[in-house]
């Protein structure tokens, strides 16, 4: 029987080793952190129908409740190499090269190690670490799922902005893409906001606003209509403390053309998606290591979920930017793609 | 403050530099630049050359479109064939925009090395000097940035109040041409420069981080060179001293001929204009020079380093320090022959 291997025990590797284990194809999945949906279990609501995040990850979680899954916490893949660039000679019956998987040899790898948020630091005019009413969207969706949106001196704030494209679409931190989920998360976070503190006012600075998916723009109007957020196109330059903690910012209204300066409680930065540590390293050692870090698929259209590298597979937002559902569908082709090119003329055995 | 901007440093030479004098500044502050010289010889037994024969970089002229590139590369030219003729390879400009101007040319030499045999040949062709680029350009501020904890041991005085025992709160300013225009070549970068900070903190004092740190000191070339926009560059100014009063700033530090000069000239302009100072007791907040602070602590006369000068006096500083002077001599020439005391303004008190 063909081994599989996983590597990344988020959305697109957990939907992909159930797909398989329903399949009759035992998976081993392995997982970095302690436990599996790291990146789900520190939300509150998902967009579009503010969902309980803690339920959706409860669900996700259940998928792995098959004997044939094996899910390996704390279990940090340092290496990735075939065969044909160790030269080791373990190859299988059929053929195809053999993936080491640090000391363990596998046929068929998944690579679904996701993506890490960007680190706002590195945008220093904003004032992330230096002034305590600085906060990113992950801080933010944390005092959310507390109920405890507090400024610097742990009150009510009274005012509170959000900035999107920290870290996206940004010549100066060198990631040119779209982050593609941080519109949608701040009219999430705003309409949260609002529901927890109504009295608060509540500021979306952006470029434009990509309502892409499904029920987003009616959030986005929700938020406009219902919740009084009010949104300003234009980026802010440069944010610093004041005397008695807040925050104040400098931006552009370019829908106005004029500028602005304006104080808050808090400053919230809707920051972007990077290629994770793992993906980064990972992609390079078996060399389908894209731009931005990110993992190359062989074609965009055709064969998303495969890589130039024969029996390895690519799922989630190791390959760009994803939201939850796109990374669980994602994971769901690249299972489907493994049960099909994936085992190249072979079959499995029970 | 947290301080990871740390981070950014840069290459500045041990010893033998050449240095180019300011256009303004001896006329605006004119013991600084006696005293860096006296300093880099007598405390810490360096090389420096003050050659005679030394000209302006035009900067002044560059930047308010009047001097054209070409013009402006060919005197650089020239100023760095001085440098090549007597035999030193550091270049060091005493003010922030020539510094700005010689960053620029390197940068654009090496970026379009066609550029630098055009200089090259216009030289050759004007004066028929040749020149070799300098291996280190680097600000003055940068060398006592350097040294600062070898002048430390030396210093008479520290930045304490002797009445209270606390640091001296200080706001530090750097010019834009330092590390706006090529962030890389300041210390700190640009967003929160360290080189004053770093002096600030190493001499004793703490450094005030208010919300227009990084705004403009309101000299910005063509805001004050046409007079038409001469409302421009107060109104920056002012703008600056309200956001740092309230944090009562005991001095300003800068590390450029124009924002001495402007923070320390408009405070009159505003007092006589809105009957407004920016300290409790209405002797505004004194600038300093770093090279006129270095020269306090070191226990130099302050009226050989030129404070005399200066629009807001400072004995009210010296006191707070503890610096020993002789109110006497204030104006009393290098000739000997003692000057008029100047008339006093009618709203800021001397």
């Amino acid at each position: 029987m063909k081994k599989i291997a996983i590597l990344g025990a988020g959305p697109a590797g957990i939907e992909a080793a159930a797909v398989l284990a329903a399949n009759n194809c035992p998976v081993t999945l392995f997982e970095k952190e302690a436990q599996p949906l790291c990146n789900i279990t520190d939300k509150a609501f998902l967009f579009p129908n503010f969902a309980d995040a803690a339920e959706v990850a409860a669900a996700m979680r259940a998928k792995l409740d098959n004997p044939i899954i094996t899910l390996r916490c704390n279990t940090e893949v340092a290496q990735l190499t075939p065969s044909y660039i160790t030269g080791f000679q373990a190859e299988n019956l059929t053929g195809t090269p053999v993936w080491k998987v640090n000391d363990e040899l596998y046929d068929i790898v998944l690579l679904a190690t996701g993506y890490t948020p960007f680190d706002a630091r590195r945008k220093e005019e904003l004032g992330y670490g230096i002034y305590p009413g600085v906060h990113t969207s992950l801080e933010m969706e944390k005092m959310i799922r507390e109920g405890k949106i507090v400024n610097s001196l742990g009150e009510s704030p009274k005012r509170i902005v959000f900035l999107q494209c920290v870290g996206s679409r940004d010549e100066k931190s060198g990631n040119h893409y779209c982050s593609k989920l941080c519109c949608v998360t701040a009219v999430k976070q705003a309409i949260e906001a609002k529901k927890q503190l109504p009295n608060c006012e509540v500021f979306v600075y952006y470029m434009d606003l990509r309502m892409w998916g499904q029920g987003f723009e009616e959030m986005y109007r929700t938020a406009q209509q219902e919740y009084g957020v009010n949104f300003i196109r234009g980026r802010i330059s440069e944010a610093g403390g004041t005397f008695d903690g807040r925050v104040q910012i400098k931006a552009e209204d370019t829908l106005l053309g004029r500028p602005l300066k304006m104080t808050s409680d808090l400053l919230v930065l809707m920051v972007g998606m990077e290629a994770s540590k793992g993906t980064r390293e990972l992609a390079t050692q078996c060399r389908i290591c894209g731009e931005y870090g990110f993992a190359q698929t062989k074609d965009p259209h055709l064969h998303d979920c495969q890589s130039e590298a024969h029996g390895l597979f690519v799922a989630g937002a190791c390959k760009r930017p994803m939201t939850l559902t796109d990374s669980i569908n994602d994971g769901r082709s690249a299972a489907y793609e493994i049960l099909t090119v994936g085992s190249i003329n072979s079959t499995y055995e029970q | 403050m947290k301080r990871f901007w740390n981070g950014y440093q840069k290459a500045i030479a041990d010893d033998h530099y050449f240095y180019e004098r300011s256009c303004i500044r001896q006329t605006f502050f004119p013991g600084s630049e006696a005293a860096f010289l006296k300093i880099l010889r007598e405390e810490l037994g360096k090389d420096i050359c003050d050659n005679p024969h030394q000209h302006t970089c035009t900067g002044i002229g560059y930047h308010s479109d009047v001097v054209p590139f070409d013009t402006t590369m060919t005197v650089v030219a020239r100023l760095f064939s001085l440098m090549t003729e007597y035999g030193y390879k550091n270049y060091v400009p005493s003010c922030v925009t020539s510094f700005g101007v010689f960053t620029e040319m390197m940068t654009k030499w090496e970026e379009q090395p066609e550029l630098k045999e055009k200089a090259r040949q216009y030289l050759w062709e004007a004066c028929k000097r040749e020149f070799e680029v300098p291996e280190n350009i680097v600000h003055p501020s940068d060398i006592i940035y350097k040294f600062r904890f070898d002048l430390k041991p030396k210093m008479k005085y520290q930045l304490l109040n002797r009445f209270t025992g606390r640091p001296l709160r200080v706001v530090e300013h750097i010019g834009c041409h330092y590390a706006k225009i090529f962030s890389h070549h300041g210390i700190g970068n640009a967003e929160f420069p360290y080189v004053l900070a770093g002096m600030i903190e190493a001499w004793g004092g703490e450094v005030i981080d208010y919300p227009e740190r990084r705004h403009c000191c309101g000299f910005g070339f063509r805001q004050y060179l046409v007079q038409e926009n001469r409302g421009y560059s107060i109104a920056n100014t002012k703008k600056k001293f309200e956001s740092m009063e309230s944090y009562e700033p005991d001095f300003i530090l800068t590390n450029c001929p124009g924002c001495s000069m402007f923070l320390d000239k408009w405070q009159y302009t505003i007092a006589e204009m809105e009957h407004k100072t920016y300290d409790r007791e209405g002797y505004g907040i004194p600038v300093l020079t770093y090279e006129e602070l270095a020269g306090l602590l070191l226990g130099y006369d302050p009226w050989t380093l030129g404070l005399q000068l200066h629009q807001v006096q400072c004995e009210r500083l010296m006191d707070k320090i503890g610096i020993a002077y002789n109110p006497s001599e204030k104006y009393r020439g290098v000739s000997g022959l003692r000057h008029p005391s100047p008339e006093k303004p009618e709203f800021l008190k001397v």
